[in-house]
């Protein structure tokens, strides 16, 4: 069964069930997405892909809309280009971005998006964690507030820097029913001062954290990452275009998950799983994701790059 | 590792599960499940919320110890629960003192003695949110008794909460100290829908009470459901749906189960006839929603009021346990042959509660955030389950269209806003109340009713904050459904509120921002950080550091209106848009 639709005068078919995003992409028409993943249940909260639908009032999110025959739909108009271009300039506006997926940067661009036009930001705050519900400091008028805060480093493994979480959900959706079942962390608060929380703010060591991971690999902005990675761009030594991305299996266990393991000086500095790998959907645990160490000896008297002396002190930690 | 729990705080929510049902089967808890077919941590969560709300009235606030043991009790995950937790104004997460006043500070509020009143708390209890010491207090949006301004809640850890209104710093210091006087009934100002009998089931029955029920159970749920289509009510909480398409739709789907809720949530800043009508007759709204139940074949019920009606709250208990006792609700309804349950859920401190699908989240013992429509609650609402919800004067009035039939019911009002209609009078009016008339009525004519203004109008606030302000010369707007559009505003849930040429607009716009940076979920970016923009830019002119930037607010208004998930965030900037274009601020 397939169902029929007009995005921007073009007819499209697509097969029943699918969305509008998933017709907008067989046309190769760029939708913006935030809290969109392949691998995750649309959650349909940052409205960044929103698309004209003829007959409602509102605009309506792509990603999670499914396509009925005979909808009409406009991808270019006007309102389209104000609400995606509202979303990227409230978000610049109050999030650091500066890791985020490249793509964020060229839709802003595209949509001109000028986060600059809300005034100064205000600096980083210490108490995002607690704060209570429906009741903020009122705003002084002087800044713009912004979720800027100290970054949050209790264990080895991961790091997480909400000064640059967008509140996708994806790693709430990761951790919880979508791949890991752990539920270890959840939005916590309310309105803008919603933030991604263990219970009672506890260190993630203290917390039902597995360190599987997942949540890093769907976060796309960086908020979430390993320490390695962290450490390496805290020493100026991180550089992508140095590095190779070599696929291969894990050899903890039978399962047959695939690896992405992402070298720099011929270390590896961080492992993910292909999203499309019909094992894993780009998850993996503990094993598969941190422990690599044993292929790397870092004690060795050679080790001596700057990566290697990063990565050592990490692990001394 | 966390401290345990107490054993009071144990006995909190034990306390919680002992007085739910017992189960049939033996085991303690499968019993007091409200529906089936789930996974066994899906049948308890929705016990979520009364735990928390048993642990803070019990103990004042919410332990690590207490989460844990309310997580183990549940098969809640901690994180989750944390989140559920931080997401009610109500529910404190950190120590408090255990008499905790919320003082409102609302635009209606704030002028009138809010202000004396914060400032002898904290001449008493320090700073606000204080652990320390015998009490303190906070700030808090509309608590419903604008009519009575100014007005006060006061949570008090192992005692029942209560309200004092009109209150003055040396009545709230007295009611902290325990010198408490009975609240008053409320004088409900009404005549069609405030039905006689409210004090208790069998006055209710005396005065015609459950008559309306026999109706509708002898001339069956289609006839039932044809006549409140014939009768063209729409919903009166805001939407202004038409009640019969829903129930109609409900009760066309086959499903295992089904459900009608009572919206109470009653949030809107400057309504209070919801409180009204139920303080004055709980068992009116009771009768209502078993009609609904048997007109739709839902077997459940939930009403859901707002956290800060106490009184509301003992008198539908009250109610609804009278209605068990006379067999008028349970497994065989007065012996007309069908089941119908009826529970009475409290809402936590959330505005957002009130938008249907987020209170049914609520319900859940879910976060209160907004689902994405469609799917729409008349096909999967509760529990993803067939779902009716009407707001409480919605309800009420079934009860006059099944006794006098649609049609003759319909002749009240014009054709298309059929009925009587309440409408919540406040701030400069004379006699500020819950006033009920005839649809076409004009706002001069409820401004007489309610005495006239007190001062030179500078501005009117017509539906609440969602709503939009009109200046004193649109006096003639008749105030209609049809009408009201026509002048290009809404009725919403019935507010006027009255500014007379004393009040600073701008303060008042910044605290209408500020009501919705405190309430949005906080769900989706728009709304998020538009509403936080919104009051940044109020408050920086307010303030003096700069202009209103008319342009950025135009384009947060549309991109809100546009690109939100729901009504909150479609309306949130139209009342402050609204001062701009009358140039009052
Ligand atoms: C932010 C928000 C708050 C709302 N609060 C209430 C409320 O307190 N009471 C209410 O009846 N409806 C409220 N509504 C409207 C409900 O979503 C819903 O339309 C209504 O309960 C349906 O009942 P009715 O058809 O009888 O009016 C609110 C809507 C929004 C968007
Ligand atoms: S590492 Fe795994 S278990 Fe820990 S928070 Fe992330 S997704 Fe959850
Ligand atoms: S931490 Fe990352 S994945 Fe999680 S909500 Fe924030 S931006 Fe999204
Ligand atoms: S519009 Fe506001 S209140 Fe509604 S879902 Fe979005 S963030 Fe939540
Ligand atoms: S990608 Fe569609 S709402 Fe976020
Ligand atoms: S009760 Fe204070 S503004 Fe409504």
């Amino acid at each position: 069964m397939s169902v029929t639709v007009t995005i921007n005068g073009q007819s499209v078919s697509v097969p029943d069930g699918a969305t509008l995003l998933d017709a907008c992409r067989s046309e190769e028409i760029d939708t913006p997405t935030l809290c969109y993943l392949e691998n995750l249940t649309p959650v349909n909260a940052c409205r960044v892909c929103v698309v004209e639908v003829e007959g409602s009032r509102t605009l309506v999110p792509a990603c999670s809309r499914p396509a009925e025959d005979g909808m009409v739909v406009q991808t270019e108009t006007d309102r389209v280009k104000h609400s995606r271009k509202m979303v990227l300039e409230f978000l610049a506006s109050s999030v650091d971005l500066s890791t985020a997926d490249s793509a964020l940067s060229g839709w802003m661009e595209t949509y001109g998006a000028d986060p600059s036009r809300y005034g100064t930001p205000a600096p980083p705050t210490e108490d995002r964690d607690h704060r209570h519900a429906g009741h903020h400091a009122a705003a002084s008028g002087e800044v713009t507030e912004t979720v800027a805060q100290p970054p949050k480093i209790d264990n080895g493994l991961y790091m997480r820097d909400y000064s640059k979480c967008i509140l996708c959900y994806k790693c709430v959706e990761a951790c919880g029913e979508d791949a890991q079942n752990t539920f270890a962390i959840a939005v916590a608060g309310r309105g803008f001062d919603a933030r991604i929380s263990t219970e009672f703010d506890v260190g993630l060591t203290e917390s039902a954290c597995v360190f599987c991971g997942n949540c890093i690999a769907v976060c796309p902005t960086g908020a979430l990452m390993f320490r390695s990675e962290y450490e390496l761009r805290q020493a100026d030594v991180w550089n992508e275009d140095e590095q190779n991305v070599t696929r291969t299996i894990c050899s903890y266990c039978g399962v047959g998950c695939n690896l992405e393991l992402h070298t720099q000086d011929n270390r590896i500095v961080k492992v993910t799983s292909p999203m499309d790998h019909s094992v894993t959907d780009g998850h993996l645990c503990i094993k598969g994701r941190f422990g690599y160490e044993y292929v790397q000896n870092l004690e060795d008297d050679l080790a001596t790059t700057p990566v290697d002396v990063v990565l050592r002190s990490v692990r001394g930690r | 590792m966390n401290k345990p729990a107490t054993d009071a705080e144990r006995a909190a929510v034990d306390g919680l599960l002992d007085s739910l049902p017992a189960g049939w089967d033996g085991n303690p808890l499968e019993g007091r499940l409200a529906f089936s077919g789930l996974h066994r941590s899906q049948q308890l969560r929705h016990l979520l919320l009364p735990a928390l709300d048993a642990v803070q009235s019990e103990i004042g606030w919410v332990s690590p110890g207490a989460l844990d043991y309310i997580c183990a009790t549940l098969i809640v995950p901690p994180a989750e629960a944390y989140g559920v937790a931080t997401f009610y104004a109500l529910i404190s997460t950190t120590p408090l003192a255990p008499i905790v006043v919320h003082v409102c500070d609302d635009i209606c509020c704030r002028e009138r003695g809010a202000v004396e009143i914060v400032a002898a708390l904290r001449a008493v209890f320090g700073e606000a949110r204080s652990a320390d010491g015998p009490a303190t207090w906070m700030t808090s949006p509309c608590l419903g008794q604008c009519d009575r301004a100014p007005a006060v809640y006061i949570q008090r850890a192992g005692q029942d909460d209560l309200v004092i209104a009109p209150a003055n710093p040396a009545s709230v210091l007295a009611a902290v100290d325990g010198q408490i006087e009975p609240m008053k009934v409320a004088t409900a100002s009404t005549t069609l829908l405030g039905r006689p009998g409210g004090k208790s089931l069998e006055a209710y029955q005396q005065g015609g009470g459950y008559v309306a029920l026999a109706i509708a159970a002898s001339q069956g749920a289609d006839r039932t459901i044809a006549e409140i289509k014939a009768s063209n009510l729409r919903g009166r909480g805001g939407a202004a749906f038409p009640a019969g398409i829903k129930w109609e739709a409900v009760a066309g789907i086959a499903s295992d189960y089904k459900y009608v809720i009572c919206n109470a949530d009653e949030s809107e800043p400057g309504t209070f006839k919801d409180r009204d009508l139920m303080e004055s007759n709980p068992y009116a709204l009771v009768e209502a929603m078993t009609i609904a139940g048997f007109a739709t074949g839902a077997t459940r019920g939930y009403i859901y009021i707002r956290g800060e009606y106490p009184l509301a709250t003992t008198r539908l208990k009250a109610a609804i346990r009278e209605a068990y006792a006379a067999g008028l609700l349970g497994s065989d309804v007065g012996g007309h042959g069908f089941a119908f349950d009826l529970e009475l859920r409290r809402g936590q401190g959330a505005y957002i509660c009130g938008e249907e699908t987020a209170l049914m989240n609520s319900i859940e013992g879910k976060r209160g955030e907004p689902r994405n429509k469609p799917p729409f609650p008349t096909v999967s609402g509760l529990f993803d389950k067939p779902t009716v919800i009407n707001n409480v004067e919605t309800l009420v009035n079934v009860i006059d269209i099944i006794e006098h039939g649609g049609e003759t019911w319909a002749q009240t009002g014009t054709a298309d806003s059929t009925g009587p209609k309440l409408f919540c009078l406040s701030g400069a009016v004379a006699k500020p109340g819950v006033y009920e008339v005839a649809f076409g009525a004009t706002l001069g004519d409820l401004l007489d009713l309610a005495g006239g203004a007190t001062g030179d109008i500078q501005a009117i606030l017509l539906g609440g904050a969602a709503g939009s302000f009109i200046t004193g010369d649109q006096l003639d707007i008749p105030l209609t459904f049809e009408g009201s559009r026509a002048a290009g505003v809404s009725l919403g849930s019935g507010v006027i509120m009255v500014f007379d040429t004393t009040t600073d607009m701008t303060d008042v716009a910044r605290r209408l921002a500020q009501f919705f940076r405190d309430e949005s979920c906080g769900q989706c970016v728009p709304c998020r950080v538009g509403t936080a923009r919104i009051e940044e830019n109020l408050a920086r002119k307010l303030n003096g550091h700069g202009e209103l930037d008319l342009q950025l607010i135009d384009d947060i208004d549309v991109a809100m209106k546009d690109a939100s998930i729901c009504g909150l965030g479609h309306t949130a900037a139209t009342a402050i848009r609204s001062l701009i274009d009358l140039g009052l601020i």
